[in-house]
């Protein structure tokens, strides 16, 4: 098991230079440098300024070099400093986005599974009933329906005509002055209208993916091994099908580690909230290259992570794969 | 965040973007309590996008500058009227042959640490700005400054190689704290996230992305502000700071003119804001690439702005609130011509100008041609602007009727640039420019500034304007200056490098609450130092 850890970590090395190479190049080749954009449509800068801009950020250079350089910063873990206005370090700029949207997406996530797991095993159990048609349709209109437009009629009416909710942001101004229960309240106030949102875009996927798993697994010899038995059919249903159906659920779950970082731009948008999503769109609006590379490392690092926990937690889980000292897949 | 973009590119042609105001405000204002202006409460508003930098010598975005011209100061600034005033100079003396201005400094003045201000630190911007190691934007027009001195700790005195007429409000740039940066690296200091001015109010608190608090400066030199605080909140879309607005979290928004005209005539609305109305700086404008061989005759160029029914862009866009653009200044400035040739919507003198110049439709397909040549170009705009895509639409109707045949090319702000404008790689554009009361236009109009990447990129060169512009700056005598610049307008009018499209009207509303609003061409932020809020209709104690 060790060696066999160890082997997948290094593997990762090659993956991951791959994949800054790749990116690096990509981010390059899109129009634009953030010198222009600083300093383009400005009576007060000249062309002279525009070069000496160039000549501090470094983007003089050849596109190796510059490769190299930040590569070179990369392994003594500088992310570099931010092209953007503010000459932040890019590690300051993404650890202080980085809670709230990591916080969102574990919230959604929570929500998401605890609704769709009993939905797709009631769906499954009750194939084709009218329970099941109902979700399949009310589930579907929650995946097409554009997050935004949702987002603000919700706003309107809880937080505009019957005034229960906020409407935007992470607290409330007068944050500082409420006790620590009041704080906790404010806090939960202001995720509910987000965590609902974004949770609803995702049950459709979730509960459909259960409802499958749970139809295949009752048809499995053992199901019909347990009712001979003379089980009842709720621990038929609950303990031997849907233990066996959240199997390829740690798949999942692992290939959601990188979505954790993410954020959607319109979302946090719409719900003004300083999430991930909507630093990584300016960085590449002003083709800020070093915030850039910096989220797309953390997200690349996560995702080669991420499989590896799931393949790992899947051999822990599944006594099968264990036993054949598989390669993991 | 391109929204932000468009701001910063809105903010940057004057680093104060300063508010004209033609038009009395819609609401009445309700008289002054009879107790006069107190002390308290805290003004809340909403920015688009996060300010980037506290530093206003390394910033250029809208969200900073508002900040920063309430933490900072500058040697002067405009007043109501939009004449230059004192700031942190109590006076100031030209010499007799124009190259030289003494600023005599206010005395007793302190940096919100405590420090005193003096001459110094004028100097030491002075340097600032013209350091090369500093990456500003701002270094131009201190590059003219031949000299510059400190007789005394409350004189500067400053030389230029020849007479620079935008010279004085130069001086209106924030004054940063020599104490606290000289001998450090500009880019790395804390400053740009702890602010230390002279301004009225002082940074308290920020938190990336979401809020920036400032609290009013006890020992502001002009008095402590009324207002204790001012709150900005990080709201990206217009929808939900408009939401917010409507449930009273918000005090203070630019209306968009939809939500202006139709979406807040309600009483729940009215009770609890004042709207005001009244014409910006800045202007919308098609402009034609001047080296595409369709637009060398002047007669095209005149037939498609009397293709354009401008008034028809300005209801349709902009529901009415707005001015057709005549040329680059705005209509109750002093330098306005108000003279100049205008073209009225005219399909018939369209047609019958391109006809002159040679262009007509011989193989009836529509649309006119010449030398087998059809007239088929390309509009190109910048993604994330609504109003400009919209006014794109109407034109190329309105092009299409007179047989001219127009594509409409909506592009990302980066590659816009890089891929269209820089290289001059565009037909047409329709573009905007936020201006000042500084008539100064030397840059977007002088034939020495069509290189890459500088504004002049439409490539008009004319003799006669570069003439008037070189004048315009030298000259200081108002008078003088505005026959430079009539003139100037006329030959644009007459050569419709740009079709003029339009001057938006801004359009804000302000929680019913404040008083002491009192609307005049500057705007109606320029007094807010004195608007206040009665004590029982304080709403925020703490």
């Amino acid at each position: 098991m060790l060696q066999y850890l160890i082997k997948r970590l290094l593997m990762m090395i090659p993956l991951l230079l791959g994949i800054t190479l790749i990116t690096f190049v990509v981010i390059h080749l899109a129009p634009g440098e953030p010198t222009d954009l600083q300093t383009q449509m400005n009576p007060e800068a000249s062309s002279e300024l525009q070069e000496r801009l160039r000549v501090y950020y470094g983007l003089d250079q050849p596109l190796p070099v510059q490769y190299v350089r930040w590569l070179g910063r990369l392994i003594r873990f500088d992310f570099g400093e931010s092209f953007a206005l503010d000459h932040r370090p890019v590690l300051d700029k993404i650890t202080e986005r980085l809670p709230v949207t990591v916080l969102l997406n574990l919230l959604s996530i929570l929500v998401i599974l605890a609704v769709a797991v009993p939905l797709g095993v009631l769906s499954a159990v009750r194939r084709n009933s009218l329970f099941d048609r109902a979700t399949t349709v009310l589930v579907f209109v929650g995946f097409a329906m554009p997050s935004f437009w949702l987002a603000l009629l919700m706003m309107d009416w809880f937080g505009v005509r019957l005034g229960l909710l906020p409407i935007s942001g992470i607290k409330s101004l007068g944050y500082a002055y409420l006790s620590f229960g009041g704080q906790m309240l404010d806090r939960v106030q202001h995720l509910i209208l987000p965590v609902f949102i974004s949770a609803i875009g995702g049950l459709a996927g979730f509960s459909r993916y259960m409802r499958s798993n749970m139809l295949e697994v009752i048809r499995q010899d053992y199901i019909l091994t347990a009712r001979a038995k003379g089980l009842s059919e709720r621990v038929v249903i609950y303990r031997h099908a849907l233990r066996n159906a959240l199997l390829p659920v740690i798949t999942i779950l692992g290939l959601s580690v990188p979505g954790l970082i993410g954020g959607s731009v319109i979302f946090e948008t719409i719900f003004a909230i300083p999430g991930m999503g909507k630093l990584f769109y300016d960085g590449v609006m002003m083709r800020d290259y070093p915030l850039i590379m910096g989220i797309l490392v953390m997200g690349a690092i996560l995702t080669l992570v991420g499989n590896l926990l799931a393949d790992i937690s899947y051999a822990l889980a599944d006594p099968r794969i264990r036993h054949s000292q598989g390669d993991g897949q | 965040m391109n929204r932000n973009l468009l701001n910063l590119f809105a903010a940057v042609l004057l680093m104060f973007v300063l508010w004209g105001c033609n038009q009395t405000e819609q609401a009445t204002l309700p008289a002054a309590t009879p107790s006069g202006p107190v002390r308290g409460d805290t003004f809340i508003e909403a920015s688009i996008g996060d300010a980037s930098n506290l530093l206003p010598v390394l910033s250029s975005d809208s969200a900073s500058s508002d900040i920063s011209s309430l933490v900072y100061s500058g040697l002067v600034r405009y007043d109501k009227d939009l004449k230059i005033e004192g700031e942190l100079a109590e006076s100031w003396q030209v010499s007799p042959d124009r190259l030289t201005i003494t600023f005599n400094l206010r005395k007793g003045v302190t940096w919100h640490d405590g420090a005193p201000f003096t001459s110094a630190d004028v100097l030491f911007n002075y340097q600032l700005y013209t350091d090369p190691k500093t990456p500003t934007a701002y270094a131009e027009s201190f590059r003219q400054v031949a000299s510059a001195e400190t007789p005394d700790p409350y004189t500067f005195r400053v030389t230029y190689n020849e007479p620079y007429a935008p010279a004085l409000i130069s001086w209106g740039m924030p004054i940063h704290p020599k104490h606290l940066l000289e001998g450090k690296d500009i880019t790395k200091s804390p400053l740009s996230r702890q602010p230390v001015g002279t301004g009225p109010y002082r940074l308290s608190a920020w938190s990336a992305g979401e809020k920036i608090v400032l609290e009013a400066n006890p020992d502001y030199f002009e008095g402590q502000p009324y207002i204790k605080r001012i709150v900005y909140r990080i709201i990206p879309d217009q929808s939900t700071q408009f939401l917010e607005l409507k449930t009273g979290s918000l005090d203070f928004m630019g209306l968009t003119p939809l939500q202006f005209d139709r979406q807040t005539d309600t009483g729940a609305f009215s009770r609890l804001f004042n709207k005001y109305n009244y014409l910006n700086f800045g202007y919308s404008y098609l402009g034609y690439n001047l080296r595409s061989p369709f637009f060398q005759d002047k007669r095209v160029r005149q037939a498609l702005t009397y293709a354009i029914d401008k008034q028809e862009i300005i209801d349709g866009v902009l529901l009415g609130y707005g001015r057709v653009a005549t040329g680059p200044y705005k209509p109750d400035t002093w330098v306005y011509n108000a003279q100049v040739k205008t073209y009225g919507y005219d399909p018939i003198k369209a047609r019958q100008l391109l006809a002159d110049a040679g262009w007509v439709d011989t193989d009836n397909d529509g649309i006119v041609d010449k030398d087998g040549q059809a007239l088929a170009f390309t509009i190109v705009t910048n993604q994330g602007n609504d109003l400009r895509a919209k006014s794109g639409e109407i034109i190329q109707r309105r092009f299409r009727e007179v047989g001219v045949d127009v594509q409409l090319r909506i592009i990302e702000w980066a590659t816009f640039l890089k891929e269209f404008i820089n290289p001059g790689n565009f037909d047409a554009t329709i573009l905007g420019w936020t201006g000042g009361p500084e008539p100064d236009q030397y840059n977007i109009w002088h034939s020495s500034k069509t290189g890459p990447r500088q504004l002049n990129f439409i490539n008009y060169k004319n003799q006669e304007v570069d003439d008037l512009l070189e004048r315009g700056r030298r000259t200081f005598d108002q008078q003088q200056r505005k026959a430079y610049y009539d003139r100037f307008q006329e030959i644009l009018a007459e050569e419709q490098p740009y079709t003029f499209l339009y001057i938006p009207e801004a359009l804000p509303a302000v929680a019913k609450r404040f008083r002491g609003i009192e609307p005049a061409p500057a705007g109606i932020r320029y007094n807010f130092n004195h608007w206040y809020v009665p004590e029982d209709e304080q709403k925020y104690s703490r």
